[in-house]
């Protein structure tokens, strides 16, 4: 999706980019030569807009953020700009090297971009990255906008290299999806680095990591002094009765509902311009903290002493409006209408997805599921109901195994793991050596749809292409699920209903691991138009066959008969294997 | 000006993004300022979705506020119903009349609602257009979005001619024809 063409750009052009855009657009101002990411919303479309800028950096989608975090490590030690991005979960796989990269600093300028999803759009948690990075000890930059989304990046490179940190910047749902206008500007072409020989720094053993802990504190110290006077904290004096310390989309909200408030916008989030808020703080007369999430501002703020309101005020959960601060300060409420109770519409599984029919047969087989991340959660939902765990990447094959060493081989009869292809590259892989060497039973389905599904069908090792496009070795799954050491693999058509149902019960009765994979691809990966079905009413004897696995484009008239929506149908034959009756035919002409 | 606060709103899938990104573009050649709001990821899997287009001399927050919408652009009955009290007192409330089940009603485990688009013209000022009908007519069930948006054109402040320059700009190229036939459908009905 590379939606604008570096080409078309003319430098001090006015644009409308997402936000993401525009921090791919800072990086390739600011001369980033490497990046790497794993797809994660809402951080992927800045690797998806960086490929456009591929005659002069590199990117590459890694298989997770942990090698990401590595390769973009790598780079820098090497000298030049690098970076690696994820979402606030990937930012958890990655945090063993981040940890430690802390205490090494740089060499050339390093950038961690960590996108969080206050409102939980699309995420497993809510967890706030201001606060992983504040252990980690790294700098933390909060753009407001898309045209501070693109100028923080370049900033953070500046401090990278000045400081010798590593620095987070932290995006959020709101902002990364969001477009505002960016002005261009041209590529820099920084110096690479020397690389010099330097175990003290880049050998983190003991006795050099000591140092190295020593250095880092005077490092964020000197930063810390410097904070009061960055030109990306600013303070504007408006009325002196409400003065709000924000940062971030925040203070969006806060400029929208309290235009006449005095604000201390930080861009800086960790360290915090000290000098600076208590500066602040003696100018107004009522001091909140308007932030979403934890209150990460508000207690530093509190352990100066200074008197602040915040979250009596305001929630840690979710996403914050112009109309929460209205009321949360001013206790307006809004002029509105009652909203309707409606009911809830939740994502669903596409109509002609791979995975509803896979699901469709393990929920006949009365099958539980330890999920996986991926749109195959959604298998936990009616009426499929099949998914009964789900908590990280890759945990839905070590928890089956947990479950099976808890309980025994009995116990976990009627379970698998299913696991979607690139999940299983992400962190999947080492959960099912285990299973292997620690002797396991169990069964492990890898739902193969050739491709990262949820994030919008991105590449990954087994697909045999790059994020830059370029052919490549797809690596095979059932052999290196042979090389792990299992014996039974099989690899079925995901539509195959009888042969998908024999292998399930074949797997579930073998003494050992097994491993199903099955195969189609993502419905929204074929541009291919298939022919597609419809109903044929008198034939319908409203047995519900057809309706159990939950497709989108089905319905059921009022008078119980079945009707197929054949705008939505895409062809996948799931409803007409299912009907015993002759009352769904595939459509002849096709245009 | 004021700012002015467009949603639009409908079952993912169903074009909302293209929809805001010729709004954007629209505000862009006017000279506003101008922010948008996206759904990506999950949610966009059949899920309920809202996009916002805000522009005007000068735009702070990228949502539109509940209570505060200047108009809204519905491509579905439910989620008309699910989002018009973001309306203002004498907001637009531009409805598809095409009705998609939501997995819950699907599955019986809750009901789609009667009359929704009368019992909305009783609070709202409300005008429904049967764009799925008029895009089959056109011979392309998906452009409905596109004869949508021209029906709220009538009630924005742009013109034939800088929606129609938007359009070609924004839609894929071999689409242009077709999109801008479901546009002048839309905005003749």
């Amino acid at each position: 999706m590379t939606e604008i063409d570096k080409e078309s750009f003319n430098i001090e052009e006015r644009v409308l980019m997402l936000g993401n855009a525009a921090i791919a657009r800072g990086a390739y101002e600011a001369g980033v030569k490497v990046s790497a990411a794993y797809p994660g919303t809402p951080s992927t479309e800045i690797s998806e807009n960086l490929v456009q800028y591929k005659d002069s950096l590199y990117c590459e989608w890694s298989p997770n953020e942990k090698v990401a975090a590595e390769v973009a490590i790598g780079a820098s030690i090497a000298g030049v700009r690098a970076m690696a991005s994820m979402k606030h979960v990937g930012f958890n796989v990655a945090a063993d090297p981040v940890y430690t990269v802390s205490y090494m600093g740089v060499n050339g300028g390093l950038v961690f971009v960590v996108a969080d999803d206050p409102g939980l759009y699309s995420s497993q948690n809510e967890q706030d990255t201001r606060m992983v990075a504040k252990a980690a000890k790294l700098p933390v930059l909060e753009p407001s906008d898309s045209a501070e989304a693109k100028d923080f990046m370049i900033e953070a490179f500046k401090i990278s290299e000045e400081f010798d940190r590593p620095v987070v910047v932290r995006t959020t749902t709101r902002l990364a999806h969001s477009q505002g206008y960016v002005t261009l500007g041209k590529r820099t072409r920084p110096e690479d680095k020397p690389y010099k020989r330097n175990p003290a720094k880049n050998v983190m053993m003991p006795g050099n990591a000591k140092g190295r802990h020593e250095e880092i504190e005077r490092q964020n110290d000197l930063l810390a002094k410097v904070a009061d006077d960055l030109s990306i904290n600013k303070v504007v004096y408006r009325d002196n009765k409400i003065g709000v310390i924000t940062s971030g989309i925040p203070y969006q909200y806060v400029r929208e509902a309290l235009p006449n408030a005095s604000t201390l916008k930080l861009g800086l989030v960790n360290p915090l311009p000290m000098g600076l808020i208590k500066e602040f703080a003696s100018k107004v007369e009522t001091l909140y903290v308007v932030e979403e999430l934890d209150p990460l501002i508000e207690e530093q703020v509190r352990a100066l002493g200074i008197k602040v309101t915040g979250k009596e005020i305001f929630s840690r959960l979710g996403e914050y409006s112009a109309n929460m601060i209205r009321k949360g300060i001013l206790g307006e409420e809004p002029d509105m209408r009652k909203a309707a109770s409606v009911p809830q519409r939740p994502p669903i599984l596409c109509p002609g997805c791979p995975h509803r029919s896979v699901y469709s047969v393990l929920k006949r087989l009365k099958i539980h599921a330890a999920g996986d991340i991926g749109c195959y959660t959604l298998g936990a939902v009616a009426p499929l109901e099949v998914v009964d765990t789900t908590i990280c990447m890759g945990s839905g094959i070590s928890s089956l195994h947990g479950m099976e060493k808890a309980k025994g081989r009995e116990y976990i009869k009627d379970w698998v793991a299913v696991i979607g292809d690139s999940t299983f590259l992400h962190t999947g892989v080492n959960s099912l050596m285990n299973m292997v060497y620690n002797k396991a039973t169990g069964t492990v389905i890898v739902l193969d749809n050739s491709t990262t599904g949820m994030t919008g069908q991105q590449e990954h090792a087994a697909t045999g292409k790059t994020l830059q496009e370029e052919e490549t070795v797809a690596i095979d799954l059932a052999n290196l699920c042979h090389v792990l050491g299992v014996s039974f693999v099989r690899e079925v058509n995901s539509f195959d209903l009888k042969t998908l149902e024999d292998t399930v019960k074949e797997a579930q009765a073998f003494e050992g691991i097994s491993v199903i994979i099955t195969k189609s691809p993502c419905v929204l990966l074929s541009k291919e138009r298939k022919p597609r079905y419809y109903d044929i009413p008198e034939n319908c004897k409203k047995c519900g066959m057809c309706l159990k696995p939950g497709c989108p484009a089905m319905t059921k008239r009022t008078d119980g008969t079945v009707a197929i929506d054949i705008t939505m149908c895409t062809g996948c034959g799931l409803c007409y294997d299912l009907c015993k009756f002759g009352a769904i035919a595939l459509k002849k002409e096709e245009n | 000006m004021s700012t002015r606060n467009i949603m639009i709103v409908g079952v993912g899938g169903q074009g909302t993004l293209l929809t805001s990104r010729i709004l954007g573009g629209l505000a862009k050649i006017k000279g506003f300022d101008v922010k948008l709001s996206e759904v990506h990821g999950m949610a966009q899997r059949g899920g309920s979705v809202v996009t916002f287009v805000r522009y005007g001399e000068e735009v702070a927050e990228p949502i539109v506020e509940e209570g505060c919408a200047d108009v809204i652009i519905a491509f579905e009955r439910l989620e008309a119903l699910r989002y018009a009290h973001f309306l203002k007192k004498d907001g637009a409330l531009i409805i598809n009349d095409w009705r998609i089940d939501p997995m819950p009603v699907v599955i019986g485990a809750a009901t789609y609602p009667e009359n929704i688009i009368e019992n909305l013209e009783k609070e709202y000022k409300v005008y429904r257009v049967n764009a799925t009908e008029e895009s089959k007519k056109l011979g392309n069930p998906r452009v409905f979005n596109l004869i949508v948006l021209g029906a709220a054109a009538r009630h924005m402040e742009f013109t034939v001619e800088e929606w129609e320059s938007v359009i070609k700009n924004t839609v894929p190229p071999k689409t242009i024809e077709i999109n801008l036939k479901a546009f002048m459908t839309g905005y003749n009905l």
